[in-house]
Protein backbone atom coordinates (compact mmCIF):
# COMPACT_ATOMS: atom_id res chain seq x y z
CA UNK A 1 0.00 0.00 0.00
CA UNK A 2 1.20 3.50 -0.80
CA UNK A 3 2.35 5.77 2.01
CA UNK A 4 -0.35 8.31 2.86
CA UNK A 5 0.83 11.90 3.45
CA UNK A 6 -1.59 14.51 4.77
CA UNK A 7 -1.51 18.17 3.74
CA UNK A 8 -2.97 20.63 6.24
CA UNK A 9 -5.64 22.37 4.14
CA UNK A 10 -6.74 25.39 6.15
CA UNK A 11 -5.33 27.83 3.58
CA UNK A 12 -2.40 28.13 1.17
CA UNK A 13 -0.57 26.07 -1.46
CA UNK A 14 -2.38 22.80 -0.74
CA UNK A 15 -2.96 21.37 -4.21
CA UNK A 16 0.68 21.85 -5.27
CA UNK A 17 1.82 19.70 -2.35
CA UNK A 18 -0.83 17.05 -3.09
CA UNK A 19 0.34 16.98 -6.71
CA UNK A 20 4.02 16.64 -5.71
CA UNK A 21 3.26 13.89 -3.16
CA UNK A 22 1.39 11.89 -5.78
CA UNK A 23 4.02 12.47 -8.47
CA UNK A 24 6.66 11.30 -5.98
CA UNK A 25 4.88 7.97 -5.51
CA UNK A 26 2.79 8.41 -2.35
CA UNK A 27 -0.88 9.20 -1.73
CA UNK A 28 -1.88 12.78 -0.80
CA UNK A 29 -4.69 13.42 1.67
CA UNK A 30 -6.33 16.79 2.32
CA UNK A 31 -6.63 17.45 6.06
CA UNK A 32 -9.39 19.89 7.06
CA UNK A 33 -10.25 18.52 10.52
CA UNK A 34 -8.06 17.02 13.30
CA UNK A 35 -9.65 13.53 13.19
CA UNK A 36 -8.50 13.18 9.57
CA UNK A 37 -4.89 13.10 10.81
CA UNK A 38 -5.38 9.49 11.97
CA UNK A 39 -5.24 8.23 8.40
CA UNK A 40 -1.92 9.92 7.57
CA UNK A 41 1.60 8.59 8.19
CA UNK A 42 3.20 12.00 7.66
CA UNK A 43 2.02 15.62 7.41
CA UNK A 44 2.96 18.64 5.31
CA UNK A 45 2.12 22.12 6.59
CA UNK A 46 2.08 24.22 3.41
CA UNK A 47 3.02 27.78 2.61
CA UNK A 48 0.30 30.36 3.03
CA UNK A 49 -0.22 33.13 5.56
CA UNK A 50 1.17 31.86 8.86
CA UNK A 51 -1.07 34.15 10.95
CA UNK A 52 -4.18 32.92 9.13
CA UNK A 53 -3.20 29.24 9.33
CA UNK A 54 -2.17 29.68 13.00
CA UNK A 55 -5.50 31.26 13.97
CA UNK A 56 -7.48 28.56 12.17
CA UNK A 57 -5.32 25.87 13.85
CA UNK A 58 -6.37 27.26 17.23
CA UNK A 59 -10.01 27.59 16.13
CA UNK A 60 -10.22 23.93 15.08
CA UNK A 61 -8.02 22.43 17.84
CA UNK A 62 -5.21 21.48 15.50
CA UNK A 63 -2.41 22.60 17.86
CA UNK A 64 -2.79 19.68 20.27
CA UNK A 65 -3.82 17.28 17.51
CA UNK A 66 -0.62 17.92 15.52
CA UNK A 67 1.54 17.72 18.66
CA UNK A 68 -0.06 14.31 19.39
CA UNK A 69 0.52 13.29 15.77
CA UNK A 70 4.23 14.08 16.15
CA UNK A 71 4.40 12.39 19.58
CA UNK A 72 3.31 9.17 17.85
CA UNK A 73 6.53 9.34 15.82
CA UNK A 74 4.94 10.63 12.61
CA UNK A 75 7.13 13.07 10.60
CA UNK A 76 6.10 16.62 9.65
CA UNK A 77 7.44 18.88 6.88
CA UNK A 78 6.75 22.64 6.98
CA UNK A 79 7.35 24.96 4.01
CA UNK A 80 7.58 28.74 4.59
CA UNK A 81 4.51 29.41 6.81
CA UNK A 82 4.76 25.77 7.87
CA UNK A 83 8.34 26.36 9.04
CA UNK A 84 7.19 29.33 11.15
CA UNK A 85 4.41 27.26 12.72
CA UNK A 86 6.77 24.39 13.64
CA UNK A 87 9.33 26.67 15.34
CA UNK A 88 9.76 26.89 19.12
CA UNK A 89 10.09 30.66 18.86
CA UNK A 90 9.65 33.55 16.43
CA UNK A 91 11.99 36.53 16.57
CA UNK A 92 9.39 39.27 16.36
CA UNK A 93 5.65 39.34 16.78
CA UNK A 94 3.17 37.03 18.34
CA UNK A 95 1.15 34.28 16.76
CA UNK A 96 0.00 30.72 17.55
CA UNK A 97 2.83 28.17 17.14
CA UNK A 98 3.16 24.39 17.37
CA UNK A 99 6.53 24.94 19.14
CA UNK A 100 7.91 21.54 18.13
CA UNK A 101 11.31 22.25 16.58
CA UNK A 102 14.33 23.76 18.32
CA UNK A 103 14.73 26.67 15.94
CA UNK A 104 14.01 30.38 16.11
CA UNK A 105 12.47 31.80 12.93
CA UNK A 106 12.20 35.39 11.70
CA UNK A 107 9.04 36.06 9.69
CA UNK A 108 9.23 37.92 6.33
CA UNK A 109 12.98 38.09 6.99
CA UNK A 110 13.92 38.46 3.32
CA UNK A 111 11.51 41.40 2.90
CA UNK A 112 8.27 42.19 1.11
CA UNK A 113 7.04 40.79 -2.21
CA UNK A 114 9.32 42.94 -4.40
CA UNK A 115 12.28 41.27 -2.63
CA UNK A 116 10.91 37.75 -3.28
CA UNK A 117 13.40 35.77 -5.37
CA UNK A 118 14.60 32.56 -6.98
CA UNK A 119 18.11 31.26 -6.25
CA UNK A 120 20.26 28.15 -6.66
CA UNK A 121 20.85 26.20 -3.47
CA UNK A 122 22.96 23.19 -2.60
CA UNK A 123 20.99 20.95 -0.24
CA UNK A 124 22.57 18.29 1.93
CA UNK A 125 21.53 14.77 0.84
CA UNK A 126 19.59 16.22 -2.12
CA UNK A 127 21.98 18.35 -4.19
CA UNK A 128 21.64 21.47 -6.35
CA UNK A 129 18.10 22.88 -6.48
CA UNK A 130 16.40 26.00 -7.80
CA UNK A 131 14.56 27.47 -4.80
CA UNK A 132 11.62 29.91 -4.80
CA UNK A 133 11.46 32.31 -1.82
CA UNK A 134 8.22 34.31 -1.36
CA UNK A 135 8.11 36.89 1.45
CA UNK A 136 10.17 34.18 3.06
CA UNK A 137 11.21 33.66 6.66
CA UNK A 138 14.70 32.48 7.67
CA UNK A 139 16.09 30.44 10.52
CA UNK A 140 17.58 32.91 12.97
CA UNK A 141 19.18 30.33 15.27
CA UNK A 142 19.18 26.60 16.05
CA UNK A 143 19.80 24.45 19.09
CA UNK A 144 21.89 21.27 19.33
CA UNK A 145 20.34 18.38 17.50
CA UNK A 146 19.14 20.45 14.55
CA UNK A 147 20.86 19.64 11.28
CA UNK A 148 21.13 22.57 8.81
CA UNK A 149 20.50 21.20 5.31
CA UNK A 150 20.85 24.36 3.21
CA UNK A 151 22.08 27.92 3.45
CA UNK A 152 21.67 30.94 1.19
CA UNK A 153 24.24 33.72 1.68
CA UNK A 154 25.21 32.11 5.03
CA UNK A 155 21.56 32.23 6.15
CA UNK A 156 19.94 28.96 7.25
CA UNK A 157 16.98 28.16 5.01
CA UNK A 158 16.41 24.41 5.45
CA UNK A 159 16.86 22.14 8.45
CA UNK A 160 15.94 18.76 9.95
CA UNK A 161 15.56 17.60 13.51
CA UNK A 162 14.61 13.93 13.69
CA UNK A 163 11.14 13.65 12.19
CA UNK A 164 10.80 17.38 11.56
CA UNK A 165 11.81 18.96 8.25
CA UNK A 166 11.51 22.67 7.39
CA UNK A 167 12.33 24.87 4.41
CA UNK A 168 11.96 28.63 3.96
CA UNK A 169 11.41 28.06 0.22
CA UNK A 170 8.74 26.32 -1.86
CA UNK A 171 9.76 23.11 -3.68
CA UNK A 172 6.05 22.63 -4.49
CA UNK A 173 6.17 25.62 -6.86
CA UNK A 174 8.80 23.96 -9.09
CA UNK A 175 8.74 20.74 -11.08
CA UNK A 176 11.40 19.26 -8.78
CA UNK A 177 10.20 16.27 -6.71
CA UNK A 178 13.38 15.50 -4.77
CA UNK A 179 12.47 17.29 -1.52
CA UNK A 180 9.10 15.53 -1.44
CA UNK A 181 10.80 12.18 -2.18
CA UNK A 182 13.21 12.87 0.67
CA UNK A 183 10.30 13.56 3.04
CA UNK A 184 8.34 10.49 1.88
CA UNK A 185 11.47 8.43 2.64
CA UNK A 186 11.56 10.00 6.14
CA UNK A 187 7.94 8.90 6.64
CA UNK A 188 8.62 5.36 5.41
CA UNK A 189 11.59 5.03 7.77
CA UNK A 190 9.70 6.39 10.78
CA UNK B 1 22.16 33.48 -9.49
CA UNK B 2 19.46 35.44 -7.68
CA UNK B 3 16.43 36.70 -9.61
CA UNK B 4 13.61 38.91 -8.30
CA UNK B 5 10.28 39.75 -9.93
CA UNK B 6 10.10 36.50 -11.95
CA UNK B 7 6.71 35.19 -13.09
CA UNK B 8 7.09 32.25 -10.70
CA UNK B 9 7.66 34.56 -7.75
CA UNK B 10 4.70 36.74 -8.80
CA UNK B 11 2.24 33.91 -9.34
CA UNK B 12 3.69 32.12 -6.30
CA UNK B 13 2.41 34.72 -3.85
CA UNK B 14 -1.09 34.33 -5.29
CA UNK B 15 -0.77 30.54 -4.82
CA UNK B 16 0.00 31.18 -1.14
CA UNK B 17 -3.18 33.27 -0.77
CA UNK B 18 -5.41 30.44 -2.05
CA UNK B 19 -8.30 29.40 0.17
CA UNK B 20 -8.10 32.76 1.91
CA UNK B 21 -9.99 36.03 2.16
CA UNK B 22 -8.60 39.43 1.13
CA UNK B 23 -10.39 42.33 2.80
CA UNK B 24 -10.74 46.01 1.87
CA UNK B 25 -9.57 48.29 4.69
CA UNK B 26 -9.29 52.06 4.98
CA UNK B 27 -7.50 52.51 8.34
CA UNK B 28 -4.80 50.70 10.39
CA UNK B 29 -7.53 49.79 12.92
CA UNK B 30 -9.59 48.05 10.23
CA UNK B 31 -6.43 46.33 8.96
CA UNK B 32 -5.83 44.90 12.44
CA UNK B 33 -9.44 43.69 12.68
CA UNK B 34 -9.05 41.99 9.30
CA UNK B 35 -5.73 40.37 10.25
CA UNK B 36 -7.10 39.22 13.62
CA UNK B 37 -10.09 37.67 11.85
CA UNK B 38 -7.70 35.62 9.68
CA UNK B 39 -7.56 37.63 6.42
CA UNK B 40 -4.66 36.44 4.21
CA UNK B 41 -4.09 39.97 2.90
CA UNK B 42 -5.65 43.41 3.04
CA UNK B 43 -6.48 45.90 0.28
CA UNK B 44 -5.50 49.42 1.38
CA UNK B 45 -8.05 52.01 0.24
CA UNK B 46 -9.21 55.52 1.06
CA UNK B 47 -12.83 54.48 0.66
CA UNK B 48 -14.53 51.11 0.20
CA UNK B 49 -16.33 50.59 -3.13
CA UNK B 50 -19.82 51.31 -1.67
CA UNK B 51 -18.59 54.75 -0.57
CA UNK B 52 -16.81 55.34 -3.87
CA UNK B 53 -20.08 54.52 -5.63
CA UNK B 54 -22.02 56.89 -3.36
CA UNK B 55 -19.48 59.73 -3.65
CA UNK B 56 -19.25 59.71 -7.46
CA UNK B 57 -16.64 61.86 -9.21
CA UNK B 58 -13.17 60.57 -10.12
CA UNK B 59 -11.81 57.79 -7.89
CA UNK B 60 -8.00 57.59 -7.80
CA UNK B 61 -5.16 55.70 -6.11
CA UNK B 62 -5.23 56.15 -2.31
CA UNK B 63 -3.04 58.73 -0.58
CA UNK B 64 0.39 57.10 0.04
CA UNK B 65 0.11 58.08 3.73
CA UNK B 66 -2.98 55.86 4.09
CA UNK B 67 -1.17 52.99 2.36
CA UNK B 68 2.04 53.37 4.42
CA UNK B 69 0.11 53.40 7.69
CA UNK B 70 -1.66 50.19 6.74
CA UNK B 71 1.57 48.56 5.51
CA UNK B 72 3.21 49.23 8.89
CA UNK B 73 0.22 48.04 10.94
CA UNK B 74 -0.02 44.39 9.76
CA UNK B 75 2.30 41.51 8.81
CA UNK B 76 0.03 40.00 6.13
CA UNK B 77 0.57 41.16 2.52
CA UNK B 78 -0.89 44.55 1.56
CA UNK B 79 -2.49 45.21 -1.81
CA UNK B 80 -3.48 48.58 -3.26
CA UNK B 81 -5.46 49.74 -6.27
CA UNK B 82 -4.28 51.69 -9.32
CA UNK B 83 -6.57 53.05 -12.02
CA UNK B 84 -6.85 50.97 -15.22
CA UNK B 85 -4.00 52.07 -17.51
CA UNK B 86 -2.44 54.42 -14.93
CA UNK B 87 1.07 53.02 -14.92
CA UNK B 88 2.46 55.94 -12.90
CA UNK B 89 0.10 55.19 -10.00
CA UNK B 90 1.43 51.63 -10.29
CA UNK B 91 5.03 52.88 -10.23
CA UNK B 92 4.27 54.82 -7.04
CA UNK B 93 2.62 51.79 -5.42
CA UNK B 94 5.64 49.65 -6.31
CA UNK B 95 7.89 52.29 -4.74
CA UNK B 96 5.78 52.21 -1.55
CA UNK B 97 6.46 48.49 -1.24
CA UNK B 98 2.91 47.14 -1.61
CA UNK B 99 2.89 43.39 -2.22
CA UNK B 100 0.27 43.29 -5.00
CA UNK B 101 -1.30 45.95 -7.24
CA UNK B 102 -4.97 45.66 -8.22
CA UNK B 103 -5.49 47.36 -11.59
CA UNK B 104 -9.08 48.00 -10.69
CA UNK B 105 -12.39 48.96 -12.28
CA UNK B 106 -13.46 50.27 -8.86
CA UNK B 107 -11.37 53.37 -9.65
CA UNK B 108 -12.07 55.63 -12.61
CA UNK B 109 -10.10 54.37 -15.65
CA UNK B 110 -7.16 56.51 -16.78
CA UNK B 111 -6.94 54.89 -20.21
CA UNK B 112 -9.92 53.58 -22.17
CA UNK B 113 -7.78 51.64 -24.64
CA UNK B 114 -4.69 50.29 -22.90
CA UNK B 115 -4.26 48.46 -19.63
CA UNK B 116 -0.92 48.70 -17.80
CA UNK B 117 1.96 46.69 -19.30
CA UNK B 118 2.42 44.64 -16.16
CA UNK B 119 5.55 42.88 -17.45
CA UNK B 120 7.39 46.16 -16.74
CA UNK B 121 7.03 45.70 -12.97
CA UNK B 122 8.64 43.54 -10.29
CA UNK B 123 5.53 43.80 -8.12
CA UNK B 124 2.75 41.42 -9.23
CA UNK B 125 -0.69 42.55 -10.45
CA UNK B 126 -4.21 41.23 -10.01
CA UNK B 127 -6.84 42.24 -12.59
CA UNK B 128 -10.59 41.81 -12.93
CA UNK B 129 -12.43 39.87 -15.64
CA UNK B 130 -15.98 38.96 -16.65
CA UNK B 131 -15.14 36.06 -18.95
CA UNK B 132 -12.29 33.86 -20.19
CA UNK B 133 -11.22 36.17 -23.01
CA UNK B 134 -10.86 39.12 -20.64
CA UNK B 135 -8.90 36.97 -18.17
CA UNK B 136 -6.48 35.84 -20.89
CA UNK B 137 -6.00 39.40 -22.19
CA UNK B 138 -4.99 40.53 -18.70
CA UNK B 139 -2.68 37.52 -18.24
CA UNK B 140 -1.03 38.26 -21.58
CA UNK B 141 -0.35 41.78 -20.29
CA UNK B 142 1.43 40.25 -17.29
CA UNK B 143 -1.27 39.83 -14.60
CA UNK B 144 -0.10 37.16 -12.12
CA UNK B 145 -3.52 36.74 -10.55
CA UNK B 146 -7.11 37.15 -11.78
CA UNK B 147 -10.32 37.92 -9.97
CA UNK B 148 -13.78 37.91 -11.43
CA UNK B 149 -15.23 41.42 -11.31
CA UNK B 150 -18.75 41.04 -10.00
CA UNK B 151 -20.32 44.44 -9.35
CA UNK B 152 -18.32 46.13 -6.57
CA UNK B 153 -19.96 47.97 -3.70
CA UNK B 154 -23.40 46.42 -4.20
CA UNK B 155 -23.47 43.57 -1.68
CA UNK B 156 -25.21 41.69 -4.49
CA UNK B 157 -23.59 38.39 -5.50
CA UNK B 158 -25.41 37.95 -8.82
CA UNK B 159 -22.71 39.47 -11.04
CA UNK B 160 -19.90 37.60 -9.26
CA UNK B 161 -21.76 34.35 -9.96
CA UNK B 162 -22.33 35.30 -13.60
CA UNK B 163 -18.64 36.07 -14.16
CA UNK B 164 -17.30 32.98 -12.37
CA UNK B 165 -19.65 30.71 -14.32
CA UNK B 166 -18.70 32.46 -17.53
CA UNK B 167 -14.94 31.94 -17.00
CA UNK B 168 -15.43 28.29 -16.07
CA UNK B 169 -17.78 27.63 -19.00
CA UNK B 170 -15.13 29.14 -21.27
CA UNK B 171 -12.51 26.78 -19.89
CA UNK B 172 -14.77 23.72 -20.32
CA UNK B 173 -15.56 24.76 -23.88
CA UNK B 174 -11.88 25.21 -24.80
CA UNK B 175 -10.96 21.86 -23.28
CA UNK B 176 -13.42 20.10 -25.55
CA UNK B 177 -12.22 21.67 -28.80
CA UNK B 178 -10.00 20.00 -31.40
CA UNK B 179 -6.50 21.47 -31.82
CA UNK B 180 -7.38 22.87 -35.25
CA UNK B 181 -10.33 24.77 -33.75
CA UNK B 182 -8.18 26.75 -31.31
CA UNK B 183 -7.20 29.42 -33.85
CA UNK B 184 -10.82 30.44 -34.40
CA UNK B 185 -11.41 30.15 -30.64
CA UNK B 186 -8.62 32.69 -30.07
CA UNK B 187 -10.37 35.00 -32.52
CA UNK B 188 -13.72 34.58 -30.77
CA UNK B 189 -12.20 35.09 -27.32
CA UNK B 190 -10.12 38.05 -28.56
CA UNK B 191 -7.20 36.52 -26.67
CA UNK B 192 -3.68 35.49 -27.75
CA UNK B 193 -3.49 32.00 -29.28
CA UNK B 194 -0.64 30.80 -27.00
CA UNK B 195 -2.76 31.37 -23.86
CA UNK B 196 -5.85 29.83 -25.49
CA UNK B 197 -3.73 26.76 -26.31
CA UNK B 198 -2.39 26.62 -22.74
CA UNK B 199 -5.90 26.60 -21.26
CA UNK B 200 -7.00 23.94 -23.80
CA UNK B 201 -4.01 21.73 -22.85
CA UNK B 202 -4.20 22.22 -19.07
CA UNK B 203 -7.94 22.66 -18.47
CA UNK B 204 -7.46 25.62 -16.13
CA UNK B 205 -6.21 29.21 -16.05
CA UNK B 206 -2.43 29.64 -15.83
CA UNK B 207 -2.88 31.82 -12.69
CA UNK B 208 -5.03 31.80 -9.56
CA UNK B 209 -8.62 33.13 -9.92
CA UNK B 210 -10.36 34.73 -6.93
CA UNK B 211 -13.93 36.00 -6.73
CA UNK B 212 -14.70 39.68 -6.09
CA UNK B 213 -17.53 42.18 -6.24
CA UNK B 214 -20.63 41.50 -4.15
CA UNK B 215 -19.68 39.13 -1.32
CA UNK B 216 -21.61 40.18 1.82
CA UNK B 217 -22.20 36.96 3.81
CA UNK B 218 -20.39 33.71 4.70
CA UNK B 219 -22.85 31.93 2.40
CA UNK B 220 -21.84 34.22 -0.49
CA UNK B 221 -18.17 33.33 0.08
CA UNK B 222 -18.89 29.59 0.23
CA UNK B 223 -21.08 29.85 -2.90
CA UNK B 224 -18.18 31.37 -4.86
CA UNK B 225 -15.76 28.74 -3.54
CA UNK B 226 -18.14 25.94 -4.53
CA UNK B 227 -18.39 27.51 -8.00
CA UNK B 228 -14.60 27.15 -8.29
CA UNK B 229 -13.03 30.33 -6.92
CA UNK B 230 -9.52 29.92 -5.48
CA UNK B 231 -10.25 32.53 -2.80
CA UNK B 232 -12.36 35.58 -1.97
CA UNK B 233 -12.07 39.36 -2.07
CA UNK B 234 -14.51 41.15 0.25
CA UNK B 235 -14.80 44.85 -0.37
CA UNK B 236 -17.56 46.75 1.35
CA UNK B 237 -19.17 43.62 2.81
CA UNK B 238 -17.15 43.60 6.04
CA UNK B 239 -16.79 47.20 7.18
CA UNK B 240 -20.22 48.32 5.94
CA UNK B 241 -21.85 45.71 8.18
CA UNK B 242 -22.97 46.05 11.80
CA UNK B 243 -20.30 43.82 13.39
CA UNK B 244 -17.20 43.75 11.13
CA UNK B 245 -14.96 41.61 13.39
CA UNK B 246 -17.54 38.85 13.76
CA UNK B 247 -18.56 38.90 10.10
CA UNK B 248 -14.91 38.90 8.95
CA UNK B 249 -14.15 35.82 11.02
CA UNK B 250 -17.28 34.08 9.76
CA UNK B 251 -16.38 34.77 6.12
CA UNK B 252 -12.86 33.38 6.70
CA UNK B 253 -14.25 30.19 8.23
CA UNK B 254 -16.83 29.78 5.46
CA UNK B 255 -14.06 30.13 2.86
CA UNK B 256 -11.91 27.42 4.50
CA UNK B 257 -14.76 24.98 5.03
CA UNK B 258 -16.92 25.93 2.06
CA UNK B 259 -18.58 22.53 1.67
CA UNK B 260 -19.20 21.93 5.38
CA UNK B 261 -22.88 22.82 5.75
CA UNK B 262 -22.89 22.27 9.53
CA UNK B 263 -20.11 24.85 9.94
CA UNK B 264 -21.72 27.21 7.39
CA UNK B 265 -24.98 27.16 9.36
CA UNK B 266 -23.13 27.80 12.61
CA UNK B 267 -21.01 30.76 11.41
CA UNK B 268 -23.98 32.37 9.65
CA UNK B 269 -25.83 32.89 12.96
CA UNK B 270 -26.23 36.23 14.77
CA UNK B 271 -23.92 38.28 12.55
CA UNK B 272 -26.00 41.46 12.86
CA UNK B 273 -27.08 43.54 9.89
CA UNK B 274 -25.21 42.92 6.60
CA UNK B 275 -24.40 45.84 4.33
CA UNK B 276 -27.41 47.25 2.50
CA UNK B 277 -27.50 45.68 -0.94
CA UNK B 278 -28.25 47.27 -4.30
CA UNK B 279 -30.37 45.61 -6.98
CA UNK B 280 -28.27 45.63 -10.19
CA UNK B 281 -31.14 46.87 -12.39
CA UNK B 282 -31.34 50.00 -10.20
CA UNK B 283 -27.78 51.04 -11.19
CA UNK B 284 -27.62 53.43 -14.16
CA UNK B 285 -25.60 51.86 -16.98
CA UNK B 286 -22.93 54.58 -16.80
CA UNK B 287 -22.27 53.67 -13.17
CA UNK B 288 -21.66 49.95 -13.75
CA UNK B 289 -18.06 49.41 -12.65
CA UNK B 290 -17.71 46.02 -14.38
CA UNK B 291 -18.00 47.69 -17.79
CA UNK B 292 -14.71 49.49 -17.21
CA UNK B 293 -11.76 47.86 -19.03
CA UNK B 294 -12.20 45.40 -21.91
Amino acid sequence: MKTKIGVLALQGAVREHIYHIEQAGATGKIIKWPHELDEAAGLIIPGGESTTIGKLMVEYNFIDAIRDFYAKGKPIYGTCAGMILLAKKITEGDQPLLSLMDIEVRRNAFGRQRESFEADLNIKAIGALKAVFIRAPWIESISDGVDVMAEFDNIKVMARQGGLLVSAFHPELTGDLRVHKYFIEMVREA
Amino acid sequence: MVETGTLRVKTGLAEMLKGGVIMDVTTPEQAKIAEDAGAVAVMALERVPADIRAAGGVARMADPTVIEKIVSSVTVPVMAKARIGHFVEAQILEELGVDYIDESEVLTPADEEHHINKWDFKVPFVCGCRNLGEALRRISEGAAMIRTKGEPGTGNIVEAVRHMRSVNEGISWLKGLREDELFAAAKDLEAPYEYVKWVHDNGKLPVVNFSAGGVATPADAALMMQLGADGIFVGSGIFKSADPAKRAKAVVQATTHYTDTDLLARVSKDLGEPMVGIEISQIPEAEMMQERGW
